[in-house]
């Protein structure tokens, strides 16, 4: 993976600007008294706002429901305030105020629904079903002839060139569709650090079955 | 998308993308583009290929992007 064309540097040379908007939150925010009282009861009834119709935006494919969605999303709302009154000093003016703040409640949401599933597994982490490796892919099972070869040298490639630990992410996001943030918890990791994990997988995997002519050695991006 | 091209399409890395921790940093900035219609996939091509490749960032994006329309109703 590469950051050299994140726009990081572009956007640090250009925030030194404030909208007008974005500077009187930080004011009030940052200074004391009823002023600052207010624009905290201001910005937590925009978070809970957001928060809940995020947790409504993803409602459909979760096993929350009523008062336990509603409870996810002020405990969500609660914590990115804590979050962003902590972290003002960061707030660079890349953005809007607003929208910045926005991003810890979805970041807070996320992280949220990853713990219920962790305390609520469907599967174990490292149950090991095989088996279901033509489903996750949406193999059709009439067709079984033309894709088994492929998924025997797909499971092989997983025993022998993975890392135990790439072995472990795979196994528990592939097979088992354990939520990358809720392994997050299990392995006491983080995001990045599992993403790395399986990107550094897929792409050992690629080479494998593109050595062994089951697919095509392309990446993008890369010509 | 049948089997084959969804596996093809698990497999496939971008060399370009950024990773989660980056994008996580710039998605406000990223989001607030997209909303403006500015061409934000141009400007930010690794965080561009991560959001397309990471389900949890993402998610994320799309949340952040549907909070910022909210405003507008």
């Amino acid at each position: 993976m590469g950051a050299a064309d994140s726009g990081v540097g572009q956007t640090r040379a250009a925030a030194t600007r404030l909208d007008a908007e974005s500077a009187e939150w930080l004011q009030a925010l940052a200074g004391s008294g009823s002023r600052q009282e207010a624009a905290l009861a201001r910005l937590h009834a925009m978070l809970v706002r957001i928060a809940h119709g995020e947790v409504r935006r993803r409602s459909q494919r979760l096993r929350i429901t009523g008062p336990e969605l509603d409870d996810l999303a002020y405990q969500a709302a609660a914590d990115a305030l804590v979050a962003i009154t902590g972290k003002l000093g960061q707030f660079r003016g890349e953005s809007r105020f607003t929208t910045w703040a926005y991003k810890f409640v979805i970041f807070e949401v996320s992280a949220k629904i990853g713990r219920h599933f962790w305390r609520h597994p469907s599967v174990p982490f490292d149950a090991e079903d095989w088996d279901r490796l033509p489903d996750r892919f949406g193999f059709d099972p009439t067709q079984g002839a033309e894709w088994r070869d492929l998924l025997t040298a797909l499971h092989r490639a997983v025993d022998e060139q993975l890392t135990a630990r790439q072995r472990q992410v795979f196994v528990a996001i592939v097979l088992n569709q354990v939520p990358l943030d809720t392994l997050v918890i299990e392995l006491a990791s983080n995001r990045n650090a599992i993403y790395k994990t399986l990107f550094d997988a897929r792409r050992k995997l690629r080479a494998v079955l593109a050595a062994d002519g089951y697919i095509g050695n392309d990446c993008v991006g890369s010509s | 998308m049948n089997g084959w091209s969804a596996l093809d399409h698990f497999l496939r890395t971008d060399p370009r993308d950024v990773g989660c921790a980056e994008a996580m940093q710039m998605l406000h900035i990223y989001a607030e583009l997209t909303a403006a219609g500015a061409p934000a996939e141009q400007g930010y091509p690794g965080i561009a290929a991560h959001l397309r490749a990471c389900g949890p960032c993402g998610e994320d994006f799309d949340g952040l992007l549907a909070a910022l329309h909210s405003e507008k109703d």
